[in-house]
């Protein structure tokens, strides 16, 4: 399958490795390899003259790819860039053997030589990636849902200049923020609420000429990718059909259903209402008891009613403590005779917000007490709340004429979306039923690509974080369209050109592919016959992996290149003096791992080697096998950390290993071999100081297990 | 299509990084600059993130990629902006960078630090440890290169590291540089500083070493800080058997702070439950105003609650005291559920210092009374992003810096 021909390899010399290894001996290893046409040997080859060197090697050898024997490719990468047109391998000689073995031993020279083979035969079957690029990229961006954060994305993405379909499927835009009376404040001196402006951004929204809204509909169905997602809308009966580039889902919140809390009364009086209803009434007028329409004399507000409890809701709602403190000033104003108790659990006004808890705090007849409202009871003319492990005393019953329920925020249901995935119709969710994933580093990176979440349907927030999240999920949305259009993957693996590729004359319809993409980059037909849909691929290589038939490969990281880096190794038959580890390692996380250990010139047994791979998920059985009946002693899979707080970059690589686990086992059963011969190690990209026991640990399992039979034949 | 002036992004930590690399793959040019030698911020200097547990250096290992791979981002390290000129739709900008001293010749090899003479305090480390003057930032440094110190270095009454270098890479006598640009747009990523809590003398900071700001706790917890991720007591040498937080140190306070710093409860939170992990015999409490740890974030606060060796204890500290006879510390604090206040005792004190918007980086761009978050007073073509704003975590301040690199879409309004 290579279309190329011949290498040229340069060694660096420099950085300890000529001196600990021996480079005539490499220079030798290379020249043995019959598509290598130059070898240079350089003491500074990431110097200006070393980097000529190349340089001339590329002009005089046009087309044949470039193998630099040095440091990690992780470093020097601006010094070795010789433009995208060619095919360059970096083997990590420094880092990973001359830092981490000693110097002149023949095992460390075997090591060199191994990479450095590896690194050829790799070449051998890797091309320059084609991308995918759509014919035509479609430059709209779809947003769904016409509250706070749809508006907001709207807004700022047809700012930016790209064209916005905003869906809402009410008949008027503004979502709940339309309910609001006033708002808290979002901007300094952060005492005084603030005027409620959502109509002017409707009507901003509404004037825009760079914003189509279409209201009272409901999404049909998304299909398509990245780039060229077509979105089918009805109205009534009409459905309308068009296509978009990349979509912000913003389809908001909905208040914790009040009717679910019995304990607080709701329904037994009608005097104890939400605070929403609260909100309501206060924006229509004043807040009067429902049951004789008389001032109250005196209102409680209870705290994360449904909130912060796991009978209800297991989070913080994070906006129930502004918006309470917000009613009760209102209230103070509306009424200044009455008096405002409010019992909470924790404060929560974050940030500048404190400014404002502090100016409701002045006010003397708002009393904020810690405590747990067990229950409201509802007599004749007055409700009773009974407060426990409270601050005044250990149990007490406060009598007031309101009650007002602080409930919490539950998403609306991304479903509403209506993917035409076959793995679903909604966002994946992370926990809560909130659409969610890398929440810390990568927030906008969910499981649907091209399809950013946005606002109180991924995390409970207020308006103003409603807002600055609605613009870094248009951002995403602009920028997903401008690499589409380039064919370049989005994050994590950004730029990258290459995609999957599958041979579907071999394709059995086992659907694993289809079923285990974190992505639901395949849709499949009704055979089960998976439909690539390339845009929605993030290039982790997880189908690669879960592929029994080996269909499917990346130009440049392929089932023939890995299967070819393998065979290169040199596996001696003395198992005694020299065992032979094979490690498949997760290039963003641990293979810097074995960098920094390196660079910390801690030591490790010189009978591993090294495959980096894009995920661990990305391992396909057929290595494995390739491996061990080659003569391997062990296999290691060292990957990300899995489960809730999980730290593949791909979501499920690291899982997947676990549920594959099984399959692999029966492999080594078939060839008669110990469960042990496969080890898979989680290790986080700080736990350098973890790699030499891990290995060496390993290795001496190994050893008392035995050799691998397999090696004699 | 428009030819775009480029953004600058001043401030290089996770804000900053991010709307660069936010931008830059949505196809905006960006100058990132750094004031320090190395980018990463102060989010790089975390043992772990809340509430997953997880390194930084697995997220800035992506992102630093990203930089790599990307030609439209420019990195400009150990440089800071000397002024700004609003011009028409643009800005003019002076930058200066400090002498570069080692340059990309580097090749990370270490032999310099080998024969270096003098030695300093690594900041890095919240100056807990030290280091010589030539010296690798810490392990995942970005730009990767050594870097010497101005104030330590010899210079030529040593030359040592210039003459040891085989690789061209050391200039002792290299000079400062000046540049000027012409930028569309700017975003202020200059993120925080953590308060110094000597201001309260009450908790006695300064007098005792094993009170700890939040920051210190951070160095001492992580594998390649001070004492390679032990936690240890500073005279013995031996692990604390009791470590107590105080929250709020600075925070919610009128005389310094007047606002909530956010993300303290949480990073204190973190703290003690990678202490009770990584001591087996350790008892923790923290003493907290309100415990601030709000949505999903409610399950970690669980999870502490839950642990047999940490008790949370409403309640204000008002005195540390470091002149006891056992050479344990004493403080005085509320506990407001029991109405008491008590007198308690730890060998390991720390305080959770609140977070400083740091805005005093550019001159001239900010109004000059200002009360925190006045950015909407900022002149146009000029966002801010992350902490500088306000407190708030990894996340916020990412979502914050994704959408400020909006910014480099603006066009001249007609």
């Amino acid at each position: 399958m290579s279309v190329i021909d011949t290498i040229s390899v340069f060694i660096c010399s420099g950085c300890e490795i000529g001196t600990c290894l021996d480079c005539s001996g490499l220079e030798k290893i290379a020249r043995e390899n019959t598509d290598v046409t130059k070898v240079v040997v350089h003491d500074r080859l990431c110097h200006e003259e070393g980097l000529d060197l190349i340089r001339e090697g590329i002009l005089e050898n046009p087309g044949s790819s470039v193998l630099i024997a040095a440091c990690s490719p992780r470093i020097k990468t601006t010094e070795f860039s010789f433009g995208s047109e060619i095919q360059l391998e970096r083997v990590n000689i420094r880092e990973q053997v001359v830092y981490c073995q000693p110097a002149g031993e023949e095992d460390t020279q075997m090591m060199a030589e191994d990479y450095l083979r590896m690194g050829m035969a790799k070449l051998k079957f890797t091309q320059l990636p084609t991308a995918f690029i759509p014919e035509i990229t479609c430059m709209d961006i779809l947003v769904v849902g016409g509250g706070i954060t749809g508006l907001t994305s709207a807004l700022e993405g047809a700012n930016a200049g790209y064209s916005v379909v905003l869906i809402e499927k009410e008949e008027s835009l503004g979502g709940f923020l339309k309910n609001l009376n006033k708002t808290i404040p979002n901007k300094a001196p952060w005492v005084k609420e603030q005027k409620n402006d959502i109509d002017s951004t409707i009507s901003e929204v509404i004037h825009h000429e760079g914003i189509r809204v279409i209201t009272g509909s409901k999404i049909e169905s998304i299909g398509g990718q990245p780039g060229d997602f077509t979105v089918s809308v009805s109205n009534n009966d009409q459905v309308v059909t068009f296509k978009v580039g990349s979509i912000v889902a913003a389809t908001g919140w909905k208040p914790y259903n009040p009717n679910k809390l019995e304990k607080f009364g709701y329904g037994s009086s009608l005097d104890i209402i939400s605070n929403h209803e609260a909100e309501e009434a206060m924006k229509n007028g004043v807040l009067l008891r429902r049951s004789d329409g008389m001032v109250p004399k005196s209102v409680l507000f209870v705290q994360c009613a449904g909130s912060r409890d796991p009978d209800h809701l297991p989070y913080c709602s994070s906006i129930c403590c502004g918006t309470s403190l917000k009613q009760a000033k209102i209230i103070r104003e509306q009424h200044p005779e009455t008096s405002v108790f409010l019992i909470y659990k924790d404060i929560r006004m974050p940030g500048m917000l404190e400014q404002y808890y502090k100016e409701v705090q002045k006010d003397s007849r708002i009393f904020l007490t810690k405590g747990i409202v067990e229950k409201v009871v509802v007599s004749e003319k007055q409700l009773s709340v009974e407060v426990s492990e409270s601050l005044i005393d250990e149990d007490i019953s406060i009598p007031v004429d309101m009650v007002i329920l602080a409930t919490g925020m539950v998403p609306n249901d991304s479903k509403e979306l209506n993917l035409a995935y076959r793995q679903g119709p909604g966002l994946p969710e992370l926990k809560y039923e909130f659409s969610d994933s890398h929440f810390i580093c990568f927030p906008y990176e969910t499981r649907r690509t091209g399809i950013y979440a946005a606002g109180a349907m991924r995390a409970p927030m207020g308006i103003s974080d409603s807002q600055t999240d609605a613009r870094g999920a248009v951002m995403k949305a602009v920028q997903l369209i401008e690499s589409v259009k380039k064919g370049g993957a989005v994050h994590p693996r950004s730029g990258d050109r290459s995609y999957p590729q599958l041979y579907m004359q071999r394709c059995t319809d086992c659907k694993r592919c289809t079923e285990e993409c974190p992505f639901g980059m395949y849709d499949e037909t009704e055979k089960g016959t998976p439909l690539p849909n390339p845009t929605r691929c993030r290039r982790c290589g997880i189908c690669m992996g879960s592929c029994p038939e080996r269909i499917i490969s990346f130009e440049d990281f392929s089932i023939q290149s890995v299967s070819a880096m393998i065979k290169s190794i040199y596996v001696p038959d003395e198992f005694e003096e020299k065992p032979r580890i094979l490690a498949f390692v997760c290039e963003n996380d641990a293979y810097p791992a074995f960098d920094m250990a390196g660079m910390k010139r801690l030591q490790y047994s010189a009978f591993i080697r090294i495959i980096p791979v894009r995920c661990i998920g990305s391992i396909n059985k057929i290595w494995i096998s390739d491996a061990l009946s080659q003569g391997f002693d062990g296999i290691m899979q060292i990957g990300c950390k899995p489960g809730d707080d999980y730290q593949c970059h791909f979501i499920q690589g690291s899982e997947l290993t676990e549920t594959r686990g099984e399959n692999i086992q029966e492999t080594l059963q078939t060839m008669m071999l110990e469960p042990e011969r496969i080890r898979t190690e989680f290790v986080e990209i700080n736990e350098f100081d973890r790699i030499p026991e891990i290995i060496n640990d390993y290795i001496e399992e190994i050893e008392l297990i035995g050799p691998n039979p397999f090696k004699e034949i | 299509m428009l030819e775009r002036l480029p953004i600058l992004v001043i401030g290089a930590g996770m804000s900053g990084i991010t709307a660069a690399v936010e931008a830059a793959e949505a196809g905006l040019s960006v100058i990132l600059l750094e004031k320090l030698p190395y980018i990463g911020g102060n989010a790089i200097s975390m043992n772990r993130y809340f509430p997953k547990m997880c390194p930084p250096y697995c997220g800035m290992e992506i992102n630093f990629r990203r930089i790599k791979d990307n030609p439209l981002i420019s990195l400009m390290v150990s440089t800071e902006v000397s002024s700004v000129f609003e011009q028409d739709d643009s800005f003019a900008v002076e930058l200066v960078s400090a002498p570069e001293y080692v340059n990309s010749n580097c090749t990370l090899c270490g032999d310099c630090v080998e024969v270096c003479k003098a030695e300093m305090k690594d900041v890095f480390n919240r100056s807990m440890s030290s280091k010589k003057a030539i010296y690798h930032p810490h392990d995942l440094a970005f730009p990767e290169r050594y870097v010497i110190d101005d104030a330590s270095c010899l210079y030529d009454r040593c030359n040592a590291c210039f003459e040891t270098c085989r690789y061209d890479a050391i200039n002792l006598e290299a000079k400062p540089k000046e540049t000027e640009l012409i930028v569309g747009s700017i975003i202020l990523a200059t993120g925080w500083e953590g308060f110094d809590p000597a201001e309260v003398p009450d908790y006695s900071f300064g007098k005792h070493p094993d009170i700890l700001t939040n920051l210190m706790m951070e160095r001492i917890s992580a594998p390649n800080g001070s004492t390679m991720g032990k936690i240890l007591c500073h005279e013995t040498q031996k692990a604390p058997k009791k470590i107590a937080f105080i929250h709020c140190v600075g925070s919610r306070d009128e005389n310094h702070l007047p606002y909530c710093s956010g993300v303290c409860c949480s990073a204190s939170l973190k703290q003690a439950l990678h202490a009770v992990e990584v001591l087996p015999e350790v008892e923790v409490s923290l003493h907290y105003i309100d415990l601030r740890v709000s949505g999903r974030n409610e399950d970690f606060l669980s999870k502490i609650q839950d642990h047999p060796r940490i008790r949370l204890i409403k309640g204000k500290v008002s005195k540390v005291n470091t002149n006891t006879n056992n050479k344990e510390l004493e403080f005085v604090a509320e506990d407001i559920e029991s109405g008491k206040k008590l007198t308690y005792d730890a060998d390991m004190l720390v305080l959770a210092t609140g977070l400083i918007p740091n805005q005093s980086a550019v001159e001239g761009l900010l109004p000059k009374q200002r009360s925190y978050l006045d950015y909407y007073s900022l002149p146009d073509g000029v966002k801010m992003a992350g902490c500088a704003i306000q407190p708030m975590d990894i996340s916020a301040s990412v979502k914050s810096a994704t959408g400020a690199s909006l910014l480099g879409f603006r066009r001249k309004e007609e």
